[in-house]
């Protein structure tokens, strides 16, 4: 069994905000767009070093959408930067027509998704982004688990030519990840033949936690880190699936329209078998710390280690 | 370069592509698509610089044309047809399955002359704001065009736009408001008032101009000399007055025709009044 350790706690933002001022330095045709929160997503070094290719709109998401669009036309590729709720439902309409249904090259880039935003409560938790990201035909939706995916996935989504969904968060998380980042390939962490774990965004962490509890326990989970969620990693999630015959899966977003439900199509139409889902079961978030909202919502290693137990015991 | 005469010719061809186009579907917007022709025709066949018989998505170098109001399809086919983007004989395809002319304009089937999807109100001045940023970092001298309704510039994302233009400058942009004073559901008036609408142009930091749009002369006259207000600081608005119908008598002085398309009979009238000027399609 691996051993997964961190010397630090970043955050997935500042992996965002460090892989984009890279590629300021690398790519003359990367513009930024970002409505009034520069800081929050860690854009001002990017501001700095090209401040004739970054956009403040202000408070308007839904020009800066239509405008990322927009400005394609001429070959640029621009990275739109904004809370994930203010990036998606605020915007769909302008992404699903100007960005999706017009194939533009933009690159979506969403920080403070899910719960672990924390005290601002459930007008910012957005659990439903990756249903809708994922709803909108060629769109790449992308939720890395740390800094470092975080910053490789923001290098890779800008040489993928097609409209990407960045997700990432707030909270400082340990920086664990250190394999490669290629776009709808999973990363198998932990070999075991007992349960499939299938983890994105923040609870892949927790998932290799809950598969340390499980092996003192002597359950031997194979850990998948699903970081693309479309175009999913149908043959990963089946060979590992084959062998373990039961399955968890494990997200920062709601349980309907999540990456449990894209595991799920897969599975009931390849070889069904007993699935988990640790999710937010349809209902909103509120204020709290970003600890104690995981663990009321039950998103975290010890809700991981109870759905493993549930899910082999249906086999 | 084509006479004023010339263009209004076309123009009366591309009013019998619109009502014979809605005709044969029985839907489509002939409305606001006859009263923008002369608009589409002097933009596309006088004004702007732009390479039919080569189309590509980036036009660098060229001037854009960006359709906000997309329900009016029927006459951006048309125009861009008439000028050579794609074969005449394919407006027969219009709203049919597995055609390239859809009910609203989109880049998704391939049409030449098509940069942006539009149908959804409101995105149009964004997307064109945003494509006129990426020219001048560029360094292109490309002039960019949008077209707008002006029931549309009731959605609130118009006026986002609006203000982003201003305060950063983007004096490359030529747009335009069709202001023929209806909507689907009656007169603006009756139905959500835009109230001074130079003024509120004016007050978010656009330089305004007014357009007969359906004076040929006039409309040639007006872009050329907004052509001349660029490059000074300001995005350029014209509120282009129209007659919703413009060409067809019985279309005209109502709302009715915004989204009905004429029966056989009613089209035959509509095709008395226009004349056939380049072969029909």
């Amino acid at each position: 069994m691996k051993k997964y350790t961190y010397t630090e706690k970043k955050d997935t933002r500042s992996g965002f905000g460090d892989g984009l001022t890279e590629l300021g330095r690398e790519n003359e045709n990367v513009v930024a767009l970002c409505a009034d929160l520069t800081g929050s997503l860690k854009m001002n070094a990017f501001e700095d070093e090209n401040p004739d290719r970054f956009f403040q709109v202000g408070i308007a998401e839904a020009n800066m959408i239509s405008m990322a669009a927009g400005m394609t036309i001429g070959g640029k590729i621009p990275f739109t930067g904004t809370f994930a709720n203010f990036s998606t439902s605020r915007v769909y309409d302008q992404i699903r027509q100007s960005v999706a249904y017009s194939g533009k090259n933009v690159k979506i880039c969403a920080s403070h998704a899910g719960l672990t935003l924390g005290e601002d409560g459930a007008t910012h938790q957005v659990l439903e982004d990756i249903g809708m990201m994922k709803m909108l035909p060629g769109m790449t939706v992308i939720n890395p688990c740390d800094y470092n995916q975080t910053k490789a996935a923001t290098k890779a989504i800008a040489d993928h030519v097609g409209p990407v969904y960045l997700r990432f968060g707030r909270p400082k998380v340990p920086v664990f990840m250190n394999e490669p980042f290629v776009i709808g390939k999973a990363i198998s962490l932990q070999e075991g033949a007992d349960v499939s774990i299938f983890a994105t965004g923040h609870l892949v962490w927790e998932a290799l936690q809950a598969c340390e509890e499980l092996a003192a326990e002597g359950i031997h989970a194979n850990v998948i880190n699903i970081h693309t969620i479309k175009p999913l990693d149908n043959k990963a999630i089946l060979a590992s699936a084959a062998k373990t015959k039961c399955i968890v899966t494990a997200e920062e977003h709601m349980i309907n329209g999540g990456l449990g439900d894209s595991i799920a199509q897969v599975i009931s139409q390849n070889n069904p078998m007993p699935i988990e889902y640790v999710g937010v079961n349809d209902t909103f978030g509120e204020s709290a710390t970003p600890d104690q909202l995981m663990e009321k919502y039950g998103l975290n290693a010890a809700a991981i280690v109870s759905a493993a137990k549930k899910s082999i015991s249906r086999k | 370069m084509p006479t004023i005469s010339e263009l209004e010719k076309t123009a009366s061809q591309v009013r019998r592509d619109i009502v014979r186009m809605v005709n044969a579907v029985s839907s489509g917007h002939p409305g606001g698509s006859l009263g923008c022709a002369d608009y589409l025709v002097a933009l596309y066949q006088e004004i702007m610089k732009h390479n039919p018989s080569n189309f590509n998505m980036d036009g660098t170098n060229e001037d854009l044309f960006f359709l906000s109001n997309g329900h009016i399809s029927p006459v951006l086919y048309s125009t861009l047809a008439r000028t050579g983007y794609f074969p005449v004989s394919e407006l027969s395809t219009f709203r049919k399955l597995n055609t390239r002319l859809q009910g609203h304009p989109t880049t998704h089937e391939g049409l030449e002359g098509i940069r942006i999807a539009s149908g959804s109100l409101g995105q149009g001045l964004s997307v064109a704001v945003g494509a006129a940023q990426t020219k001048k970092l560029n360094n292109d001298d490309g002039i960019v065009y949008s077209l707008h309704g002006d029931g549309e510039i009731q959605e609130g994302q118009i006026w986002e736009a609006a203000m982003y233009a201003a305060h950063n400058k983007v004096d490359n942009i030529i747009s335009t408001i069709d202001y023929n004073h209806k909507q689907i559901d009656g007169d603006i008036s009756d139905v959500l008032d835009l109230g001074d609408i130079h003024a509120k142009w004016q007050a978010f930091g656009w330089d305004v101009m007014d357009m007969n749009g359906n004076d040929m002369q006039n409309v040639v006259d007006t872009l050329n000399e907004a052509k001349s207000h660029l490059g000074k600081g300001k995005p350029v608005m014209i509120i282009m007055k129209t007659e919703m119908g413009q060409g067809v008598d019985y279309m005209m002085g109502t709302h009715k025709w915004h989204g009905n398309a004429p029966n056989d009979e009613q089209l035959a009238d509509a095709l008395n009044q226009l004349e056939e000027t380049l072969g029909d399609y």
